[in-house]
């Protein structure tokens, strides 16, 4: 019983710890502007991992997202100059169209999802070398760009508006995994891919689609990454794909597919932002300790995983989210 | 015989070409490469530039050498580009008391990363991908912590590894030549060279007939993460500088490709040493082509992805589809 309660909120109840910890302990921890800082620095990461949850959910991994993320951000900034709709656009299509060509190979060749996204880590790095003249121009977002007021807004004068957008796709992207007959697909495709395809999933058209997603939930976090910080920087962003995937699996999340949801996601991302916020507050430390702390996280994460769903434990079996019972057993 | 019984000829065909072109394409592209550059790059067939893309090949290979052993279990090990960054750090730190201590504790140390991923992959039966992700991040940032920025060595002896040569050969190439022959004599001629590739083939099996199965996959990864630390020696001694920050970045990117194109199915259960030499090489040529016919680092990248992409395809696993 408690072990599933743990599975299920284990992100959420450490991070409330952290927190109350922190907070006590650190001066300046629970301050608004601080905590802002987490929370507009946690949402383009946030948004990122939205999109990995739907993958590894499918028994999946995409290594492309951290640099797809940074050619977004590039391909953002060279775009401001033509508009706000160019700037939005060119992004979402091309990263989309990348993450639809890691879905096709996968899906339609059958090849293995992290080398298929290992290589296209390599061409999206090469790409976004392309777009910044092999490293050497970093393009500014040009003043005036009508989308800069609408990423740095804040509604009541309080919520960013990124932080504001990832509540919302999140809710979305909660219903789409929790309440839909497409989400249910993507449940049953993770938890046995054969089983799926003889009740009738379309278990192509599932993998095809969360890749894409994938891609552009990566675009869409680069974009605004760019709009935010006025400028397409080149090395922003390369690795994000770890910590995007820590964050799904310290969000409960099984890397084995089948079982996850984006609630745990979310907790997952506020949970790694609050401790490198945390490493950050403390002096002395450099920024390299949040990469150590971050694979030791991932170790820790996948063994306490291992651990709850041993043979004999009162493992998570069924492949469902919050919604209940799975409604894939109908063929 | 048997396959023409069952009476499709033409796709019997097609895929005993398919097989073939798995097999030994590596070497058809590494002879095209090398064609096109006697015909169309000056000073291609020069001893100069022979040595120049020996020498630069030598980290690849070395890296690839122990990724092939881990591919062959079935796994795969992300980690090597960290391991060759704590591998250099250590080279720093412990410089002080000599340039044979500093080498045996870079070598420790890689050796101990590789036993972290052992020991997760092996006896906590955590995927090899999440394992040896978390050592890649966690690994990197450690060498980070250690040495936190690029930090000149100045070494005669680890200068004269980097650059010497002995008989008109590089160092770098010996100790990858030397390597290369220790990995064939490893998979030709020991139980553990065998019991690696059973273990790729059907794991069950091989427990099951009374193999050390984890006791093997140990130290597999801990002999993947002692060759990725010599890369990571070697490259020091190169540069004459010890740099975690850049050292062996996607260098598990030209490693798997080198394997992947040189006839070693993700899938494991087989391996291919000298197919592995033969990727390593093609993808090392493909680079240094693009590179003196004045393409873009972009385009090269793009174009690596490309074979990365074509030579998996051509190597899964049909009986699956």
């Amino acid at each position: 019983m408690w072990r599933d309660l743990f599975q299920r909120h284990g992100a959420l109840i450490v991070l409330a710890a952290v927190v109350v910890a922190a907070g006590a302990g650190l001066d300046g921890f629970l301050t608004a502007g601080n905590l802002d800082n987490v929370a507009v620095g946690a949402s383009f990461l946030a948004v990122i991992a939205l999109g990995m949850t739907f993958v590894i959910v499918t028994g999946g991994i995409d290594l492309s997202v951290g640099t797809v993320f940074a050619l977004a951000g590039v391909l953002a900034a060279w775009a401001s100059q033509y508009g706000s709709a160019a700037a939005l656009l060119v992004p979402l299509v091309v990263c989309g169209a990348i993450g639809a060509l890691n879905g096709a190979l996968i899906a339609r060749a059958g090849l293995a999802p992290f080398i298929v996204t290992l290589a296209s880590m390599l061409g999206s790095l090469g790409l976004m070398l392309a777009v910044s003249r092999e490293g050497t121009v970093t393009h500014l977002v040009p003043d005036g760009l009508a989308l800069t007021p609408l990423v740095h807004g804040r509604l009541l004068g309080l919520v960013g508006h990124p932080v504001l957008l990832v509540v919302v796709l999140f809710a979305a992207g909660g219903v789409v995994l929790g309440r839909t007959r497409w989400g249910q697909y993507v449940y049953a495709v993770g938890g046995n891919e054969q089983s799926a395809a003889l009740m009738g999933v379309p278990v192509g058209g599932v993998k095809a689609a969360v890749y894409t997603l994938s891609g552009l939930c990566a675009g869409l976090a680069g974009t605004l990454n760019a709009v935010w910080l006025g400028s397409g920087v080149t090395i922003f962003g390369i690795g994000t794909e770890l910590e995007a995937i820590a964050a799904v699996v310290i969000g409960g999340t099984l890397l084995t597919g089948g079982y996850g949801f984006v609630a745990g996601t979310l907790a997952g991302v506020l949970l790694l932002k609050v401790v490198q916020n945390v490493i950050n507050a403390v002096g002395g430390l450099s920024s390299a300790y949040q990469e150590v702390v971050s694979g030791l996280f991932l170790v820790v994460v996948v063994l306490a995983q291992k651990w709850l769903s041993r043979p004999g434990a009162a493992a998570p079996t069924a492949p469902h989210g919050p919604s209940g019972p799975a409604r894939t057993g109908a063929p | 015989m048997v396959r023409a019984v069952s009476g499709v000829r033409p796709r019997v065909d097609r895929a005993t070409l398919l097989a073939w072109t798995r097999d030994y394409g590596v070497y058809v592209g590494v002879a095209v490469i090398v064609l096109f550059n006697i015909v169309f790059t000056p000073n291609f067939l020069s001893l100069e530039n022979f040595r120049v893309q020996a020498v630069q090949v030598a980290p690849v290979l070395i890296v690839a050498l122990g990724m092939a052993l881990v591919i062959a279990t079935g796994g795969i090990d992300l980690s090597v580009g960290a391991v060759m960054a704590l591998s250099a750090s250590a080279i720093a730190l412990y410089l002080g008391y000599g340039p044979v201590v500093a080498v045996l504790v870079a070598l420790v140390a890689g050796a101990a990363a590789g036993a972290v991923n052992g020991l997760l992959v092996a006896f906590a039966g955590i995927q090899a991908i999440i394992a040896t992700l978390a050592l890649m991040i966690g690994g990197r940032g450690l060498a980070l912590v250690l040495v936190p920025r690029l930090q000149g060595i100045r070494n005669e002896d680890l200068r004269a590894l980097g650059s010497g040569s002995f008989l008109a050969v590089p160092y770098v190439v010996w100790i990858a030549a030397v390597l290369v022959a220790v990995v064939v004599f490893l998979v030709r001629r020991t139980v553990f060279g065998r019991g690696l590739v059973a273990i790729g083939g059907n794991r069950r099996a091989a427990e099951l007939s009374g193999l050390p199965v984890r006791r093997t996959l140990l130290l597999v990864y801990v002999l993947c993460g002692v060759l990725a630390a010599v890369a990571g020696v070697l490259t020091t001694a190169r540069l004459q500088a010890s740099d975690p920050n850049s050292v062996g970045v996607l260098i598990e990117l030209s490693a798997i490709t080198a394997v992947v194109v040189g006839g070693t199915p993700l899938t494991g259960g087989r391996v291919r040493i000298a197919g592995t030499i033969a990727g390593a090489v093609l993808m090392q040529l493909l680079v240094a082509t693009l590179i003196k016919h004045d393409l873009p680092p972009s385009w090269t990248q793009m174009a690596q992805a490309a074979v990365i992409i074509g030579a998996v395809y051509l190597a899964r696993d049909r009986r699956r589809t």
